[in-house]
């Protein structure tokens, strides 16, 4: 079954729910969802023995007994083994300092614990038949008839073959899940990402700025459309493009801003910085938006004076650095600006250590000249010639 | 003639609502356009007009901001102005307002909906008209007082909003640092960008806004009565409440009087 890989779906962007509860936790939780079958699977195999047998030579509460008593103390050698197993797994990750994490594979403890019940399973059956019946049933070193011994053996092979089919349809179960979850966890993030791109404020103001421009002056109407159109195009195609040339992303930087120099009017002013040198760069689209918007949203519109965006683009060695800078409120003063502002950083920073690794960084901070503001910087490993790794 | 004033941030908006309001009521004259929450707030205390377009998201202070100072500093002698929220997108907390004093309307504005808020704002004004001494204000605070606890929920839902509580407040003098516990405290006072920081003894200035240390007082111990002051509950001895409908309080361990605002009035009222 071809099934997507989880870092498939971490490479959109913004890192889902991490499951936090431990292996303990998991295999547990799944031992009780699945109680029923389990006891169903099992049961029946031992029925099914117990009949074969007495078909071959009578005797049936004997050979059920027996059947039974071998079944349950053989799974439960193996549910104890996978439980050992995963608490030996939590213990491992802990002494990493690594956090919890389930895997959803508590059956890994399966295959030893198939050959503990094995070698264990037919003394422990016999040892729970003297329990029931309190007399002495035939010593291990000395199974008195054929008959026990097949008994003890069919016993034992068959909760062995129960285990490896509860098994082997718990695994498929638990793999299709976690498709599933990583699935939903990239629907859920390229959902994130599009709603945080297409921020119904920026989508409604432009829409009702450019109703009144239509009636005042249409040519302007127009040219404000196109840029739209532009924006609106490549954010939905961002999560579908790996990769455009430096100009595309100064191009659609400036879509964006001269949109927001229409609604602002004169408190917005704009200057983009790209060396012909670097034009041809490739980038991952729209990397630079959620830095612009944020320059926007939490430096100038709060300021009541407006102020300036600059974006530049320089070779530094190996590395192409990209700044984003404002001259408006700055960091920290505002404390539900700084909460907005973080998932516009984390979203870049996720994006650039899925493409690159630790080679590529994002740096926020306070703009060190007089006009103040913020400075937000990238710096990509985009001088080697390879193209960034394909999501 | 009724007046209105105008407080919409972008230029294209604000000219735009002005045009299609002349249209639409010719009769309607616009005293004042301004870009910001502050200059809002001035203006329309210095004009007085009868009705308000206020934006929602204003640089300076915020649409709801301007409507709460408004609603605290408006005079006695003048009928408080109808109200109406303007947004790009349907807040939850304005959609509470459907058939009320105080209208929203979504942008893009479209005429059919304004000509609804018009005929609406026109009927509220006759009815004004003739019964003078329905001012609407007691109605609008209501409102108002819905509306800041609806945003205050959602700030403090939001992750930042999940601020620790503050035990020690730390105020900077030069090189020396006071460590004032929370409990001592008798009242901030918000003075410009600083928070004045009053107990029995003597106070201090700290650099914050009241906005950020709100979130971190215990709303139980410390009430807002002004949205420049939060008062330690048990520190107010008595409250009187005037003839505006604000309430002057007396507090223990200092000679002080604060007033409650109109807003905050309805903390105090006898068991």
């Amino acid at each position: 079954m071809p099934l997507p890989q989880p870092s498939e779906a971490l490479n959109v962007a913004p890192a889902g729910p991490t499951p936090s509860r431990t292996s303990l936790q998991g295999t547990l939780a799944r031992m009780r969802a699945r109680l029923g079958t389990h006891v169903l699977v099992v049961g029946g195999l031992c029925l099914a023995i117990a009949v074969i047998l007495t078909l071959l030579d009578g005797n049936f509460p004997k050979k059920l007994l027996y059947s039974l008593c071998i079944g349950v103390a053989c799974t439960t050698i193996v549910d104890l083994t996978r439980l050992a197993e995963a608490w030996l797994s939590d213990r491992l990750r802990q002494s990493r300092g690594l956090p919890p994490f389930d895997d959803l594979n508590g059956w890994r403890g399966a295959l030893p614990g198939s050959v503990l019940a094995v070698l264990l399973g037919p003394g422990a059956g016999v040892w729970l038949v003297e329990l029931f019946t309190r007399q002495p049933a035939e010593s291990m070193l000395n199974l008195g008839s054929s008959s026990t011994r097949i008994i003890i053996a069919f016993s034992v092979l068959g909760t062995v073959f129960a285990v490896v089919v509860i098994s082997t349809m718990e695994r498929l179960s638990a793999a299709r899940a976690q498709a599933e979850a990583a699935q939903r966890l990239a629907a859920e993030n390229q959902l994130r990402l599009l709603q945080s791109q297409l921020e119904p404020h920026m989508i409604f103001n432009t829409l009702a700025n450019l109703r009144v421009l239509i009636g005042l002056e249409p040519a302007r109407a127009q040219a404000m459309l196109d840029h739209l159109i532009h924006f609106l195009r490549a954010t939905l195609n961002a999560s579908r493009t790996e990769a455009h040339p430096l100009a595309t992303e100064f191009d659609r930087i400036a879509d964006y801003l001269t949109l927001m120099g229409v609604r602002m009017g004169p408190r917005l002013q704009v200057q983009l910085d790209l060396p012909d040198a670097l034009r041809a760069l490739p980038v991952p689209p729209l990397l630079l938006q959620p830095l612009v918007e944020n320059a926007i949203k939490h430096g100038l519109e709060p300021h009541v004076q407006g102020g300036r965006v600059t974006v530049s683009a320089r070779a530094d060695g190996a590395y192409l650095v990209l700044d984003v800078r404002d001259t408006g409120a700055g960091l920290g003063r505002d404390p539900a600006a700084t909460a907005g502002t973080q998932f516009g950083l984390s979203q870049v920073r996720q994006r650039l250590s899925t493409l690159y690794g630790q080679a590529a960084t994002l740096t926020l901070q306070a703009a060190s000249d007089a006009a103040g503001g913020t400075l937000a910087s990238v710096r990509l490993p985009t001088l080697d010639p390879a193209p960034p790794k394909t999501p | 003639m009724p007046r209105c004033l105008i407080a919409e941030d972008e230029p294209l908006l604000a000219h735009g609502l002005r045009q299609e309001l002349a249209s639409q009521w010719p009769g309607l004259e616009v005293a004042a356009m301004v870009g910001d929450g502050l200059s809002a707030v001035t203006q329309a205390l210095a004009l007085r007009p009868e009705i308000c377009f206020l934006d929602i998201r204003m640089p300076g202070c915020t649409g709801l901001e301007t409507a709460q100072a408004l609603a605290e500093d408006w005079p006695d002698d003048a009928a408080f102005p109808l109200l109406v929220f303007v947004t790009a997108y349907d807040d939850y907390a304005l959609q509470a307002f459907g058939a009320q004093a105080v209208d929203y309307l979504v942008k893009p504005v479209d005429p059919p909906r304004l000509a609804a808020c018009v005929a609406r704002l026109q009927k509220r004004l006759a009815e004004r008209g003739s019964r003078p001494a329905v001012s609407g204000l007691e109605q609008t605070l209501d409102q108002l007082r819905t509306l800041l606890g609806a945003s205050a929920g959602t700030v403090a839902g939001s992750p930042a909003g999940a601020a620790q509580r503050l035990a020690v407040i730390q105020a900077q003098v030069g090189s020396l640092v006071h460590l004032v516990p929370v409990e001592e405290v008798i009242y901030f006072e918000a003075a410009d960008k600083y928070v004045r920081v009053v107990t029995a003894e003597r106070e201090h200035l700290i650099r914050t806004s009241l906005k950020e240390l709100l979130p971190q007082l215990d709303p139980q111990t410390f009430w807002q009565v002004h949205r420049g002051t939060v008062v330690q509950a048990r520190a107010i001895t008595s409250a009187r409440r005037e003839e505006s409908g604000k309430v002057t309080l007396t507090l223990k361990g200092s000679t002080d009087k604060l007033t409650a605002s109109r807003l905050y009035a309805h903390l105090f009222k006898g068991m």
